[in-house]
């Protein structure tokens, strides 16, 4: 049984649909990249993925023993987010809530994960600094630090480098590679094909033509070409 | 100096004075840590639009001659506040043009009421006083007093219980829904405190300068101070203190209560905001 299985999937908005017939599966380990253009649902179906969306049609199986609340999510940005008073510890420690159930305190196991993500992620220095005063790469390793407070298996990202500078966006990618590593499945948006090509294994492109592969036959399709081909030319 | 003292001891010492710190304190309490999560959530003008659907409501009660009036306006409230603070999301109308128009609205009818079917010779008067509070703390009665004291215990419960499940919503609403927390039923809770709060804070300061103590307060915490816990504590401190010293001063001076305490408030919100830029005046330029 596969990890996470799409089933004829219709997303959209307000019944208007923007993709259907999405089908593809996630196993366990695996490293999926999720390319398109602006406007081809990758975020449509992210937010599905993570049931803050329903679908319009098919479903989303989750398999392995993978409970919905069992998802890392590393979500864009908010604008909220840019002045939020908010220490380090604080933010990651949040990442513990779906471990809280009826609990209204955090205990100490939680803490612990906390501290750990934190070490993990190499902001445990910076664990009583305001979020706020952050540079972007710490911004995301502190989120990616919470999202890891929620899950063992199955980590979503939503454009993780979007507005990081190249030599982070770099450090961010080997981060990412390295938890992979470690056994924690991996599901990437991304606009940026080039990385897609070198650290994923599969590959879901969505716009007027879908494809889901591997990245070696994504590689050798006509739509592999094509975006491969333009994003070499953009370098 | 002493005059000023003892004239101050000779006030302490009447019971609606008394009456009036007690609830001024809980409301400033309440009004502040609610404050925190709405100003970080662009949601500072539902203090505002909230007040004003209150006062519309209380029109109303006035009008049909309701003796407890409360009965109407805290419903009519809370359905407001409802639906404001869920209207910010997928809807054709957006948040603060929602808000704009339900404030304006109920402000509108409101007063239109109360001038088609005066039960009172002096309509502005009435209507001056409850948008801007200028008497009504200083007339208490026990009854009503102990109203407070009990809905202000709810919310600093509520808040102390939910600090936890607050701060991961306010900070990132869409995580805590992907990680399985009840984010709707939150917001839910979220909005029936805050027309609590301001239903209560209506007897203080007038609906009008609602905003003003939801807002000031945390703000000014802000400008100082970098963790949630702390930004919250400190604005509840700051908070009270400015209560406590603008109703005083109003005593004193014979000025209004609820004009005093939001001068005081901005005051300290000033001088936040200059020991902000003194103390960190790269931070506001790193954030952007």
């Amino acid at each position: 049984m596969s990890l996470l299985t799409v089933n004829n999937l219709s997303l959209g908005y307000n019944g208007t649909p923007i993709l259907n017939n999405l089908n593809f599966t996630v196993e366990e380990g695996d490293y999926l990249c999720i390319v398109g253009e602006n406007g081809s649902g990758k975020s449509t179906l992210m937010k599905t993925l993570l049931h803050l969306q329903k679908p319009l049609g098919g479903s989303i199986v989750f398999g392995d023993g993978l409970k919905q609340n069992e998802i890392g999510y590393l979500p864009q940005q908010t604008d909220i987010q840019k002045d939020f008073p908010a220490s380090v510890y604080e933010i990651v420690l949040s990442g513990c809530q779906s471990r809280l159930g009826w609990r209204l305190f955090y205990n100490k196991d939680d803490k612990d994960l906390a501290k750990r993500n934190m070490e993990r992620m190499n902001v445990l220095s910076l664990a009583k600094r305001s979020f706020r005063e952050l540079s972007g790469g710490q911004q995301q390793r502190v989120l990616l630090a919470r999202a890891l407070c929620s899950t063992q298996k199955v980590l979503l990202l939503d454009e993780p480098i979007s507005g990081l500078d190249p030599k982070v966006t770099a450090e961010m990618y080997d981060l990412i590679s390295q938890l992979n590593k470690e056994g924690i499945t991996i599901i990437v948006i991304s606009h940026d094909i080039g990385a897609a090509l070198t650290y994923s294994k599969h590959i879901l492109h969505l716009g007027k033509e879908t494809f889901f592969g591997t990245k070696e036959d994504y590689l050798s399709s006509s739509l592999g070409k094509f975006f491969a081909g333009h994003s070499k030319e953009g370098k | 100096m002493q005059e000023i003292l003892d004239t101050l001891l000779m006030y302490l010492s009447r019971p609606f004075v008394q009456y009036a710190l007690i609830v001024g304190v809980l409301i400033a309490l309440c009004s502040s840590l609610l404050g925190v999560t709405l100003v970080l959530k662009r949601f500072s003008f539902v203090g505002d639009g909230l007040s004003h659907v209150a006062f519309g409501a209380m029109c109303v009660a006035q009008v049909a001659g309701l003796s407890k009036n409360m009965f109407i306006i805290m419903p009519v409230t809370i359905l407001a506040a409802v639906l404001l603070l869920r209207v910010g999301k997928n809807t054709k109308v957006k948040g603060d043009a929602a808000i704009a128009m339900v404030s304006v609205a109920a402000l509108a009818f409101g007063y239109l009421i109360v001038n088609l079917y005066a039960s009172s010779p002096n309509v502005s008067g009435d209507v001056c006083s409850s948008l801007f509070g200028s008497t009504s703390i200083l007339t208490l009665k026990p009854e009503e007093v102990w109203l407070c004291v009990g809905l202000s215990l709810g919310v600093v419960l509520f808040f102390i219980l939910f600090y936890n499940r607050i701060f991961a919503i306010t900070f990132d609403e869409n995580f805590s829904k992907a990680v399985g927390t009840k984010t709707d039923m939150h917001n839910l809770f979220v909005a029936i405190v805050i027309a609590v709060i301001i239903v209560l804070a209506m007897n203080l300061v007038g609906s009008l300068l609602i905003s003003a103590l939801i807002v000031f307060p945390a703000l000014s915490a802000m400008r100082l101070f970098n963790s949630f816990k702390t930004v919250t504590i400190v604005s509840a401190i700051f908070s009270v203190v400015c209560t406590v010293i603008g109703l005083l001063a109003s005593i004193l001076m014979g000025t209004p209560v609820g004009a005093t305490i939001v001068a005081i408030d901005v005051i300290l919100f000033a001088t936040c905001f200059v020991i902000g830029l003194f103390k960190g005046g790269l931070k506001i330029g790193k954030a952007g």
